[in-house]
This record gives C-alpha cells, sequence and structure tokens, in this order.
C-alpha cells in the first residue's frame, strides 16, 4: 500500500509540471504583443527592446518558462492588469469561496445521488427508477448557467424569496455560512451546481448497485436470514471506495466547471474571477487562476486516489 | 455539463469481443435491437427535425432574425406575429433561435468530428505501436485529463480571445484527450487478438491491418463514445457563448441569446428563458440518443 502511494505521489510531479507547461503556453497562443500595449504611440524600436529585456521577454521561450516557473514556485504569479494586484491574493481569496459553495454541493449531490441511485437499483423498471432517470438525465444534459437563469426567475423574480446575486450586504468579507441572512445567497449557486453531478453520481450508483444485487453473495445474504435493509447496507458498503472515487473526481469538476454559474450568481469565486479575466483581457488573471485550479484538481484526484486504497481492502492486498 | 466528459470515461463504451463479428450481420444486429427502442427512434426524429430547422432556416422564419425595432422590445409569448416574443432589441425570438440552431448544432458536430478523426488517429498509433508511441501521446494527454474541461475550454478560449474559429479550435482540443484514451484502449485489445497475429504472419503490410483489421474494430467503441460528446460540445459552446467567447454578438447563437437577454429577466422572465429550451432539448435528445445507441451496440446486452 505504501508503495502505491509513494508510487502516486511521484507520478503526480511531471502531470503537475505539464500543467504549468500549458499555463504558460496560454499567453503564448493569446493574440497581441503585451510589449506594444505598455509602450506610448510616440515609442522607437529601441524603447521597445530595451522594455522587452526589461521584462525578460528577448531571452528563450525555455530559459522565460523556467523564470516564470521558479516564480511561480514560490507563489509570485504575476500581477493583475486590471486592478494591478498580486495574482496570487486575489486567487486564494476567490479560491475560498469556490471551494466551500463546491464542497456543500457536491456532498449535497452525493447523499441525494446514493438514495435516488439504491432506490432505483432496488426498483429497477418501477415509476420511481424512471422518476429518478429522468431527473438524472435532466440533470445531466441541462446548461448549468441557464439552470441558475431558471432558479433566478423562480425563487427571486417571481418569488422574491431568495436574493438573486451576489454575496449579501456584508460581502465577502465578513459572509458566513452560518448566519441564514448571509446562507440564503449561497443556496441557489449550491442547486444550480449540485445537479449536474447528482445526474451523473446518481446514474453510476443506480447501475453499481443493480450490478452488485445481482451478485451470488447477496443470494447468500438473504439465504442466511438478513432482512432486506441489511442487504441493501451490504451492497451499498460494496461500492463504496468507488463512491468516493466518484466524489472527489465530482469535487474536482466543480471547482473548475464552477464559472458558469458564478457568472449567472456574481458569487466572487474563482469562476467570476475567470470571467473577469476573459472580458478585460487580462491574461496574467487568467493563467494564475487556471493554473491553480488545475493543481487543486491534480491534488484533489490524489488524495481520492490515496483515499481509495485507504477504504478499499481489495486494493489494500495488492 | 462540467462533468459529462468524466461521467462517460466513468464507464468506457462496451468492448465487443472483436472476433465472431461479420460487419454485415453486426449492423443488422444493431439496427433490429434499435427498431423496438422507441425512446432512441423519437429522440433521433426529434434530433433530424431540429438540424432540418436548422438547416432551412432562412425558408421558414417567419421573420428577419436581425431587424431590430425599437417599438417592439421585449414583448411577451404570442404578442402579434412574435410567436415566442422578442428580445432585448425587437427582434423575433423564434427566428433567432431557428439561425441560432445553425451554430448550436454546428459547434456540437464539427469540433466531436474533428476530435475524433484527430483523437482516434493518435490513440490508434499510440495503442498499435505501443512502446515509447505511446508513453509520448498518452503521458500527454494525461496532462490534458489534469483540466477539467470547462475550465480547459475557458482557459484556451479565453487566451485565443472570442470569434467562432477560436471556438471551434478550442473545442476539438477539448474533445481530442478523452477520444484519443478510448481509441487506444480499444486498439490495444484489438493488436493482440489472433487475427492480427495472422494477418501479420501471412505478410500484410502494417498499413493494410490497421486499415482491414484494426480501424474497423475500434470504430464502434469510438463513434459511440463519440455521440455521447455532442451534447457536451454543444453545452460547452453555448457556455462560451454565454461568456462573450463564441460568435459576435449579431450572429444569433442559443448560447449568446441566453447571455444577452440574461439582463431582462426582470422584464420578460419566460421570454428570457428560452434559448435554454432549444439547448436543453437538444442536449437530452443527444444524450438519449447516444444511450440507445450504446446499448444497441452492445452485442453481449
Amino acid at each position: 500500500m505504501w508503495l502505491y502511494a509513494g508510487r502516486r505521489i511521484v507520478l503526480t510531479i511531471p502531470i503537475l509540471l505539464g500543467v504549468t507547461i500549458i499555463c504558460f503556453a496560454l499567453v503564448q497562443i493569446a493574440p497581441g504583443d503585451p510589449i506594444q500595449n505598455l509602450l506610448s504611440p510616440t515609442a522607437t524600436a529601441q524603447d521597445a527592446a530595451r522594455l522587452r529585456a526589461a521584462y525578460g521577454l528577448d531571452q528563450p521561450l525555455m530559459v522565460q518558462y523556467f523564470i516564470w516557473l521558479g516564480k511561480v514556485c514560490v507563489g509570485n504569479l504575476g500581477m493583475s492588469i486590471s486592478d494591478n494586484v498580486p495574482v496570487a491574493g486575489e486567487v486564494l481569496h476567490a479560491f475560498v469561496n469556490t471551494i466551500v459553495i463546491a464542497l456543500i454541493s457536491v456532498v449535497l449531490a452525493f447523499v441525494v445521488s446514493m438514495i435516488f441511485g439504491v432506490i432505483a437499483a432496488y426498483r429497477t423498471g418501477s415509476l420511481a427508477d424512471r422518476l429518478i432517470t429522468a431527473v438524472a438525465v435532466f440533470g445531466i444534459s441541462v446548461p448549468p448557467f441557464w439552470l441558475g437563469v431558471i432558479l433566478v426567475i423562480f425563487f427571486a423574480v417571481d418569488l422574491s424569496w431568495l436574493p438573486a446575486t451576489g454575496m449579501g450586504a456584508s460581502g465577502s468579507e465578513t459572509f458566513s455560512y452560518f448566519r441564514w441572512a448571509d446562507f440564503k445567497f449561497a443556496i441557489m449557486p449550491i442547486i444550480a451546481l449540485a445537479l449536474p453531478p447528482l445526474g451523473i453520481m446518481t446514474r453510476t450508483t443506480r447501475s453499481s448497485i443493480a450490478e452488485i444485487l445481482n451478485q451470488d453473495f447477496i443470494q447468500t445474504l438473504r439465504a442466511k436470514g438478513l432482512s432486506e435493509a441489511q442487504v441493501i447496507v451490504h451492497a451499498v458498503v460494496n461500492i463504496m471506495p468507488q463512491a468516493v472515487a466518484m466524489l472527489g473526481l465530482q469535487l474536482g469538476y466543480l471547482i473548475g466547471g464552477s464559472v458558469l454559474v458564478e457568472t449567472v450568481f456574481t458569487w466572487p469565486g474563482t469562476g467570476y474571477l475567470l470571467n473577469k479575466a476573459v472580458l478585460t483581457r487580462d491574461i496574467p488573471l487568467l493563467q494564475g487562476t487556471i493554473l491553480v485550479l488545475a493543481t487543486a484538481f491534480v491534488l484533489i484526484n490524489l488524495v481520492v486516489d490515496l483515499a481509495q486504497s485507504l477504504i478499499d481492502p481489495r486494493l489494500k492486498r495488492s | 455539463m462540467t462533468d459529462a466528459v468524466a461521467d462517460s470515461s466513468l464507464r468506457p463504451p462496451a468492448s465487443r469481443p472483436a472476433s465472431a463479428v461479420r460487419v454485415r450481420s453486426y449492423w443488422g444486429s444493431v439496427w433490429h435491437r434499435l427498431r423496438y427502442d422507441y425512446v432512441t427512434l423519437f429522440c433521433l426524429v426529434l434530433i433530424i427535425a431540429i438540424v432540418l430547422t436548422a438547416v432551412f432556416a432562412p425558408l421558414i422564419s417567419p421573420m428577419d432574425p436581425y431587424k431590430s425595432s425599437m417599438a417592439h422590445r421585449l414583448r411577451p409569448i404570442g404578442y402579434h406575429n412574435y410567436l415566442l416574443g422578442t428580445d432585448e432589441q425587437g427582434r423575433d425570438i423564434l427566428s433567432r433561435m431557428l439561425y441560432g440552431g445553425r451554430v448550436s448544432l454546428t459547434m456540437g458536430i464539427l469540433p466531436v468530428a474533428l476530435a475524433t478523426i484527430i483523437g482516434g488517429l493518435f490513440g490508434v498509433v499510440a495503442g498499435y505501436f505501443g512502446g515509447k508511441v505511446n508513453m509520448l501521446i498518452m503521458r500527454t494527454m494525461d496532462v490534458f485529463f489534469a483540466f477539467p474541461s470547462v475550465l480547459l475550454a475557458v482557459a484556451i478560449s479565453g487566451s485565443l480571445g472570442g470569434g467562432i474559429t477560436n471556438q471551434l479550435l478550442t473545442l476539438t482540443v477539448v474533445l481530442i484527450p478523452p477520444l484519443c484514451r478510448v481509441a487506444e484502449t480499444a486498439t490495444s485489445q484489438v493488436r493482440t487478438m489472433d487475427f492480427v497475429d495472422a494477418a501479420r504472419s501471412t505478410g500484410a503490410s502494417t498499413l493494410s491491418i490497421l486499415f482491414t483489421h484494426v480501424l474497423i474494430n475500434v470504430m464502434s467503441p469510438v463513434l459511440v463514445y463519440a455521440s455521447t460528446l455532442v451534447s457536451v460540445s454543444i453545452i460547452l459552446a453555448s457556455g462560451l457563448s454565454f461568456l462573450g467567447l463564441g460568435v459576435s454578438p449579431p450572429t444569433a447563437d442559443w448560447g449568446l441569446m441566453l447571455s444577452t437577454l440574461r439582463q431582462s429577466i426582470y422584464v420578460q422572465p419566460i421570454v428570457s428563458a428560452i434559448p435554454g429550451v432549444a439547448i436543453l432539448i437538444t442536449s437530452i435528445a443527444f444524450n438519449l440518443l447516444s444511450d440507445g445507441l450504446r446499448q444497441a451496440m452492445d452485442v453481449r446486452a
């Protein structure tokens, strides 16, 4: 097991390096010359060359990459163009807002999908199964940002139950998830984020549980006189390692995929930051945010794999 | 949308035993099973209908999708001749939806087609030759898997800037790695089959083995998987357009329409949500169709 954990951690390093290469390349594929934007219209070619040298842009790409990588390793992600503040601070601040609602959404989706999946698998073909499958297909097919708009129309415009956007009067500085006045700002983003993973996880749970229920040992359990509830518990425990892997993967996708939902609700997370970067063509901000999110995604996958090897006795033995 | 790529990769398309299958009878049996699957057939008909309305948009649109009218801005459903109301510039929503389908459907199908060819090619090469070639191709793909699909799309599109060509390029790049992985898995399974060895021992060239034996067997899992990506691609594309990274404003596109109508949800909530219904229906239809195809093409089922 320790050998597996060690190897898994070592394998993460080249992936992370690859991530930095792609993030570095993002700046290279962006059209336009960054130096031209900084120069005054009257600047000469010498001025341009001097500025280029000052920013290290006259170096070969490889050298530029390693200089940039060195800065990234000490947490320097450059300055954002629009606000002229360090990107790292801005991203970290937004990242907290993103990860909290992503966590709440994914746990909510997980719990509901386990219940739905078990019901659907236990009564395959029943009305409940069909309804649950319909919900799952809807969750997978719906564009999350449109779902957000629909939620706003229903709960904010028509019913006036929930605030449409933002993080409330207290702002992100004093926001508390344990205060109702604040938390109600988070409800719609959480629901909009939770539905797509709910659909995917329900489908996966349904098919895994259905497969387990067809196996011989379930027959044995029933023959031993276990109640149906106990049999189901056995089936659920059996798919737990898989379910945890699924949970982690979905969490990763949520922190990366929340950009549209956060834009709809102007939730001040990384997605909102990305949208701002796109609108103002703030490439350093875009690059920094992507780098942090992709790194988080890789690390979450690592933790999930390690957790899976811990809780799955079948993996432990190998 | 965030996770549909992951979902499909969680459950790789069922690989069928490649041997003992005559191509004709296989497709015949697939059709036989599809014929009684009314949900799938309905989705197929629905998709054909949607595609036709987009293709013949100039003929069936009740109005000019670009003609704005300041006097008739944000009218409700059924107002005068505006069957689905008007948008914030007084343009007919129905006509814009029909025209918008052209861009949105293209963005669902074309990137998948391109990615299937490119990703499939890389996957077959990696799977067939193995060793260092495999290592190089597949480890490069692994790096792209380190990005959630939406994030990768926003990253590339955000750097390149908006526009329809950049959107097409972005979506293709995002879809290549999962298709490459599926093709690689299928190819490396076929490669070890006896009939490939037999072909090689008779002196067949690598190219002819690839084309006559490998490709035909890799095709069906790859195509089934690609069909699941169409709705992913439509949703991704509409998301990019929603962020302003798609077609430029006067052009009609479902995602862009949602984005510009968002400001009007307090004035005309229902009208503002209509373009999303088109995305939703199309995406559900493609999802159910690919589910049906997968089941019909799974010989074990």
